[in-house]
């Protein structure tokens, strides 16, 4: 096992570039914070999986690839792999991590996040989605790095549990 | 019951949920990449980050209480020893050590010659004035606001601008007598 830190310093930093991305620097345009935050997701996945596959042969299909993404990538990032992985077998591919770690401690305060006329509800799924969309970039990053150009989406309807959805680029 | 003792650093350290460093260290690279990209302008760079160091700070000082269990600091110089020893080992697993004390004990300076965010980083000619590492300087601000010292900090050395060391400058501007939250009647 190589270098360690608190895991408090990766969730102060992540809850933080949404909260400077989507509160102080584009406050009136969420999606263009959302597509920062995520642009930042996919620069650091794709370096991780750059430094997580030098040593293994390449991939031999699409499978292999998001089968490493489910397994081993997912391990190192949070000690556990994907529990679900299913497929239509054309191109789209969904991960479900039945307690996704960056979802479990951290708390959102609607009141905080408000946009005129949505419901209180309404408005705490989209504070979700905001800290969603760094992960959906590691994803598409890794997936990046190793070849397979694709769109990467949450899906929050079971909480705790987060499913991320891979749409391969034909 | 009688109160806890407090704990080394490298107690808290072995009980605290930990991650790869190298997570943290890409994660905190693509963040200052991308403020780069988006402000443009150093200075602007410097600020937001000291804004998030800030922010952290105050969520983490809590953390650092309820798992410590390091009691009231008697002086400055006991705090700014608690940040070394504990404070930078419970979170970044390194430590850093207190130097060029003032006569009057008010300030001091952290060096860290360890330093995680900093793995795998080199800065382009177009960074100059960059202060990398300014989140630090935040967290420690934000910390320490929260138990009533108003600080100023400077980063004095920079190995990514060619010296030997990390040096933090702390100033304790000011002890804030610390005020009850609530009223009475509420």
């Amino acid at each position: 096992m190589g270098r360690e830190v608190s895991e408090s310093c990766v969730e102060g930093l992540m809850m933080e570039v949404v909260s400077a991305y989507s509160s102080r620097l584009y406050p009136a345009k969420p999606d263009l914070a959302a597509r920062r935050i995520e642009a930042i997701g996919f620069q650091v996945g794709h370096q991780l999986s750059e430094r997580y596959t030098m040593e293994r042969p390449r991939f031999s299909d699409h499978l292999e690839a998001i089968k490493f993404i489910c397994k081993d990538f997912w391990s190192e990032l949070f000690k556990k792999q994907i529990d679900n992985l299913k497929t239509n077998h054309r191109g789209t591919f969904v991960l479900q991590d039945n307690r996704f770690r960056w979802l479990t401690r951290i708390s959102i305060d609607p009141s905080t996040e408000s946009t005129d006329e949505s419901t209180p509800d309404n408005n705490a799924a989209q504070a979700t989605n905001m800290h969603l969309y760094f992960p959906c970039g590691i994803i598409r990053g890794a997936l990046t790095n190793l070849g397979i150009p694709c769109a990467v989406s949450p899906d929050i309807s079971n909480l705790p549990a987060c499913s991320f959805v891979v749409r391969i680029k034909a | 019951m009688a109160p806890l003792a407090p704990r080394s650093g490298d107690a808290v350290f072995a009980s605290v949920e930990r991650v790869n460093a190298e997570l943290f260290t890409l994660t905190y690279g693509a963040i200052v990449r991308q403020l780069i990209t988006d402000l443009e302008e150093v200075e602007e760079v410097n600020k937001q980050l000291d804004q998030m160091g800030y922010n952290i700070g105050v969520r983490l000082i809590d953390e650092f209480l309820a798992k410590s269990n390091v009691s009231r600091c008697v002086d400055f110089k006991e705090t700014a020893e608690v940040i070394a020893k504990v404070g930078f080992k419970m979170f970044l697993g390194v430590t850093a050590t207190v130097i060029n004390w003032d006569a009057e004990g008010t300030s001091c300076s952290l060096v860290l010659e360890d330093n995680p965010l900093v793995d795998f980083v080199e800065l382009p000619d177009t960074c100059q004035g960059l202060s990398y590492c300014n989140i630090l300087s935040g967290v420690i601000r934000g910390a320490l606001e929260m138990v009533s010292m108003k600080t100023e900090i400077t980063w004095v050395r920079d190995m990514l601008q060619g010296d030997d060391a990390y040096e933090l400058r702390v100033k304790l501007l000011k002890q804030v007598p610390e005020e009850y939250p609530y009223k009475d009647d509420d």
